[in-house]
């Protein structure tokens, strides 16, 4: 049973974010590109199910971005053990729709089981593409999944996924099916040198929004006027003694700020 | 297309905090409001709803309903979209509606707007803004090639108005959910009693490092349990095993914006000041003077979290008691 794992590649988390000067965008200059780290969850789980079913079965890596750049997380999933991959070379803009819709296309020319993704991409945040992949292939989902667990009949799968307020919810979905990985599913393994050499040499497949009939039009979702958070005014530190800082700070709280 | 649906999340019987935040906004744009409820319990809505400015209340009677069930809610919610074609549709960014409304959304061919920290209605148009790159930066929402709008938007960011009595809203049966479905909910495991969510939160009081093991984060709980907040973490000691990731805040955890956010032995990494520097007033408590957190701090206090926590709870516990 064949897996497919969805990635993005997205600015490291260490990045300091600037905006544009006419405020339609981020720059993207100086930017350190990473895979996204929800997605390493999802490569991991895919890598593990499929070593541990050992038929055959075989792991796709498949991203949708600039091409130049966003090979580069189709070769770290390639290192760390993913046997294909694929890439959708679209530069332009794109909301979450239009790459559900895309990524829907790809999975149409594949044979698969099972979908892994991370949770949510940690640049727009929109946590979406896993629930619209789903329903573009028409099959079911799950998101913010912390255990995974393939059922004896591989027909189906058990998941535990996190709600609010430490709650879990347990799911049994019938495959094929699309999984949205969050952290503390698994510990991602680190890309091995001869693994690293040899995904310098795998072919990657293309596509484009254009070779897969994905239309301008399914982009239902755009952003502008973009704007750092507004600068916060320079706090106030309070001096004294331990319970004289205690005790200022509950006045300050309740008569001047009003928070409690 | 002068309606506006909204999903409105219960509990016990009741509205949550972010139903009646979302239907105090629906209100205003003066659009006829519909309120969506679905689980156990939605059909004793009617009058709060209708309290707080719902028309009607649309609900579904179905045993695959009782508890979140994607498949089974998404159907239930994208026929009432295709039958009524309202322009808006309004939800909580909660664990429910955040996993709900992207696949309504494809569903129905709507667009949606993940996690917006501001709305307005006028006149039955959106404004809408959301953070990015967690809190990094936020822009604002623009739609194009679709019919219905569906916007979630993060609890605690609006404004709950107050209940009209004697309003009641007319209860509206929906077509039920189709049976085959492939999505079985086995079990709902309830977290510890009572825990607030950190997103629902409206006080949050977060350990790091400084806090030395996972054994002091009973100072934390403590001042929690007194202010009736929630307990949150930094990504350090998350990833040191000392509590659960549902704990973390920042940018691989949870993105949060309460009233109060108080920071215990934090320094303030760039990925945890995304995530909570949103919040209204921010206390950093913190050995090292020069560390970050201070700079994003309302109010600071350079001092060892060992003394001053505990002195916080009995303080607090004097003016609230």
């Amino acid at each position: 049973m064949n897996i497919i794992v969805c990635l993005k590649q997205v600015p490291d988390t260490e990045s300091k974010i600037r905006v544009k000067a006419d405020t339609s965008g981020i720059e993207t200059t100086d930017i350190k590109w990473i895979m996204n780290p929800y997605d390493e969850f999802a490569v991991e789980e895919a890598l593990k199910l499929r070593d541990k079913m050992a038929d055959g079965s075989l792991v796709t890596a498949v991203t949708l971005g600039p091409k130049a750049r966003a090979v580069e997380a189709l070769r770290t999933a390639l290192a760390m053990g993913a046997d294909n991959a694929v890439v959708i070379d679209h530069t332009d803009f794109v909301d979450s729709n239009a790459v559900a819709k895309a990524l829907s296309e790809v999975l149409k020319k594949e044979t698969f089981g099972i979908v892994f993704t991370g949770k949510q991409a940690i640049d727009d945040d929109c946590a979406q593409v896993t629930q619209l992949l789903a329903q573009y292939l028409n099959i079911p989902h799950a998101t913010v999944v912390v255990k995974f667990e393939l059922n004896a009949d591989k027909a189906s799968a058990k998941i535990e996924r996190e709600i609010e307020g430490g709650s879990k919810e347990i799911m049994e979905l019938k495959l094929p099916a699309v999984f949205g990985a969050e952290k503390g599913l698994n510990t991602p393994r680190y890309a091995s040198l001869p693994g690293i050499m040899k995904a310098k040499k795998k072919e990657i497949k293309e596509y484009t929004f254009s070779s897969l009939g994905v239309a301008a039009t399914e982009i239902k979702v755009s952003y502008k006027n973009f704007q750092p958070p507004p600068p916060r005014a320079a706090g106030k530190i309070i001096e004294g003694d331990g319970p004289t800082q205690a005790a200022t700070l509950v006045k300050l709280l309740h008569e001047e700020a009003k928070v409690v | 297309m002068a309606d506006i649906f909204v999903f409105v999340e219960h509990k016990d019987g009741k509205l949550k905090k972010s139903a009646i935040e979302l239907l105090s906004a629906a209100k205003k744009s003066g659009m006829t409001v519909h309120a969506l409820a679905l689980g156990s319990g939605s059909e004793g809505l009617a009058e709060a709803v209708g309290s707080f400015g719902a028309t009607e209340l649309l609900i579904c009677n179905a045993d695959s309903l009782k508890y979140y069930n994607p498949e089974a809610y998404s159907a239930v919610i994208s026929q009432a979209i295709k039958d009524k074609k309202p322009g808006i549709v309004l939800a909580a960014a909660t664990s429910t509606g955040k996993d709900l409304f992207p696949r309504v959304g494809g569903a129905t061919g709507a667009g949606v707007a993940s996690d917006c920290t501001s709305l307005n209605l006028r006149s039955g148009n959106v404004s809408a803004r959301r953070p990015m790159y967690a809190g990094k930066v936020s822009a604002e929402v623009g739609f194009s090639n679709c019919e219905t709008k569906i916007v979630l938007v993060r609890p605690n960011a609006l404004e709950a108005g107050t209940p009209e009595a004697g309003k009641t809203a007319t209860v509206v049966n929906l077509p039920p959910p189709p049976t085959d479905l492939r999505t079985i909910i086995k079990e709902v495991v309830k977290g510890t009693a009572n825990k607030l969510d950190l997103t629902e939160a409206n006080i949050i009081i977060s350990g790091g490092r400084g806090l030395k093991g996972p054994e002091n984060f009973k100072l934390l709980d403590e001042l929690a349990a007194v202010l009736g907040g929630a307990v949150g973490a930094s990504r350090a000691v998350v990833d040191a095993g000392w509590v659960p990731h549902d704990m973390q805040v920042g940018q691989t955890g949870k993105t949060v914006s309460p009233s109060l956010y108080i920071a215990c032995g934090i320094s303030g990494a760039i990925q945890h000041l995304a995530g909570m520097s949103s919040s209204k007033v921010i206390v950093a408590i913190n050995k090292d003077k020069e560390a970050p957190i201070f700079q994003k701090a309302t109010y600071g206090i350079v001092g060892d979290l060992f003394e001053i926590v505990p002195l916080l709870t009995a303080e607090f516990k004097k003016i609230l008691e």
